[in-house]
């Protein structure tokens, strides 16, 4: 019998609906912290309840009103414990329903536009994923009390501005939706940008994100832009063996060793890509999940549908315009058309300074100046690049090919 | 639980439209206020004379200092309040948006300490 793998199935919808019963975050995690603690006491010897969810969800209910009533101020909490007690909050149901909604609710209270992004991702993986406040902080490069302090200044507006637990109403539901999407892919791309430090931690994040978005996917199965994230993180995470090597250094989608990537992941990402095209066609998540399928498509580099791919970047400008956008198209336009028309497109961008200190612009504009022969140019943009990022991994591989052009001057 | 609405704008933007704009606008407030208190949800709302009618006053070392004007320079300023009833910061923020200044300039919304209950 695994009791740890019970409690790791079962803590997030546990602590869900404790949220809701208990009327607190705080409370509901001190409960079933208690409720754990008695389960490893007594499920070795009498065995694991048929439903260890409602089980840990009674026990841990029990546990949160007599802590309130340890508690000091009890004269001011009597109503409170009267109304906590009250058999009418519904003892957990047996049924899966309840359990649902109130993930819902934790969803989307974590992700709540009041709360500042940086707290929506810790309350989301603190409360969601079950990381350690240690865990987070390492993953963010913060300290442990700063990502403390974050989490508690969180739950504390929760508490004093009244952030609800609950479903927005259908006449929110997307804008909110967004906001939910927006932190999973924040927790992923945190995880896949090789910015961070600790490569264990990473890969940790990938898997939590991919978690949520299976888990947002179970519950939202009719929403285009949910499958459209699932499958763009299960295509981008199909090549997490072979976009690093045995050092630790970047390799380019071109150099990639493709035997490598996980082809049933990459099946089940197309899959869901062609889905969300179909449910959302016009989707942030969608186009992009589109654009990584046609990259897992491709057995070699020279096989790659860049004019499609290209097509599909103009779309998303066109519907969801940003700078980091349009340097993806430049690129595409340039590996679809023609060199020149992608390299002037990046140069419009430079012009417009909207990407004045992000690396990868120069980094782009040096690698087409590189195909097309212009090598003392494709140094120097290779020169600007690596003045604008301090990446140990990134910085060897603009390094590598700085030397690499420059040998051949 | 109550909120305090505090409705920040720019009172030069608010100098440079036509009386009739003004009208407007007062209209618009009027609607607002009435309908709030219709769903039951207002409890106070007043609107700010200009910051240049305002006086800044501290105590220091037991002595009154007085100074001309706000704290400190912003580009909106605040020009008015409502005080409602709403049953979480979704309500609250739905209200908010209501109010007609949310366009033209922004609106904080702040829950209202409760009054601990006596011994």
């Amino acid at each position: 019998m695994d009791i740890a793998a019970v409690f790791r199935d079962e803590r997030a919808r546990a602590l869900a609906t404790l949220i809701r019963l208990l009327g607190d975050f705080d409370r509901a995690e001190d409960a079933l912290q208690d409720a754990f603690a008695a389960a490893l006491q007594q499920w070795p010897r009498e065995g694991v309840p048929d439903n260890p969810r409602a089980w840990l969800v009674s026990t841990a209910r029990h546990k949160g009103i007599d802590r309130l009533r340890r508690d000091a101020g009890l004269a001011a909490r009597a109503g409170e414990i009267a109304y906590l007690a009250e058999p009418a909050a519904p003892p957990p149901d047996l049924a899966d329903e309840p359990f649902t909604d109130d993930l819902m609710r934790l969803m989307f209270t974590c992700c709540h536009p009041a709360l500042a992004l940086e707290a929506q991702v810790a309350l989301t993986l603190k409360t969601l994923c079950g990381l350690t406040v240690e865990q987070i902080a390492r993953a963010f490069l913060v300290s442990p009390a700063t990502m403390a302090q974050r989490l508690v200044r969180a739950k504390a507006k929760i508490r004093a501005a009244r952030i609800p637990y609950e479903v927005p109403g259908s006449d929110r539901l997307a804008e909110r939706l967004d906001g939910v999407l927006r932190v999973v892919y924040l927790v992923f791309t945190e995880g896949y940008a090789a910015t961070l430090g600790d490569a264990l931690v990473r890969r940790e994040l990938c898997g939590e994100a991919i978690r949520l978005g299976r888990l947002l996917r179970a519950l939202l199965p009719a929403s285009g832009e949910v499958a459209g994230l699932l499958g763009l993180m299960l295509l981008h995470d199909s090549r997490r063996n072979a976009r690093v090597d045995t050092r630790g250094d970047v390799v380019v989608l071109e150099d990639q060793d493709r035997s490598l990537w996980d082809r049933a992941q990459i099946g089940e990402g197309q899959a869901l890509a062609e889905e969300a095209l179909r449910r959302a066609g016009g989707g942030f998540y969608a186009l992009q999940a589109a654009i990584a399928a046609l990259h897992g498509q491709a057995a070699r580099p020279g096989d790659t549908d860049w004019p499609q791919i290209a097509a599909l970047y103009t779309l998303l400008m066109r519907l969801h315009p940003s700078p980091v956008v349009a340097l993806n198209h430049a690129a595409a336009v340039a590996m679809g058309e023609r060199l020149d028309r992608g390299l002037r497109l990046i140069e419009q961008l430079e012009a417009g300074g909207e990407l004045g200190s992000y690396h990868l612009l120069p980094a782009a504009k040096a690698d087409i100046l590189r195909r097309m022969g212009r090598r003392e140019e494709a140094a120097l943009a290779y020169e600007s690049a690596l003045r604008l990022t301090t990446q140990p991994a990134e910085r060897r591989y603009l390094e590598r090919r700085r030397r690499e052009v420059m040998e051949q001057l | 639980m109550k909120y305090l609405l505090l409705i920040y704008e720019s009172e030069k933007a608010w100098e440079n439209i036509t009386e009739a704009e003004q009208g407007q606008i007062y209209q618009e407030y009027m609607d607002y206020t009435n309908g709030i208190k219709k769903k039951g949800n207002y409890i106070a709302g007043e609107a700010l004379q200009p910051i240049s009618t305002a006086t800044t006053v501290r105590v220091k070392n037991g002595k009154t200092l007085t100074t001309d004007g706000p704290f400190a320079e912003t580009r909106e300023q605040l020009g008015g309040f409502y005080m409602v009833e709403a049953k979480d910061l979704d309500e609250a923020i739905k209200l908010a948006t209501g109010i007609p200044a949310v366009r033209s300039g922004s609106i904080e919304v702040r829950p209202i300490m409760p009054t601990p209950p006596p011994e």
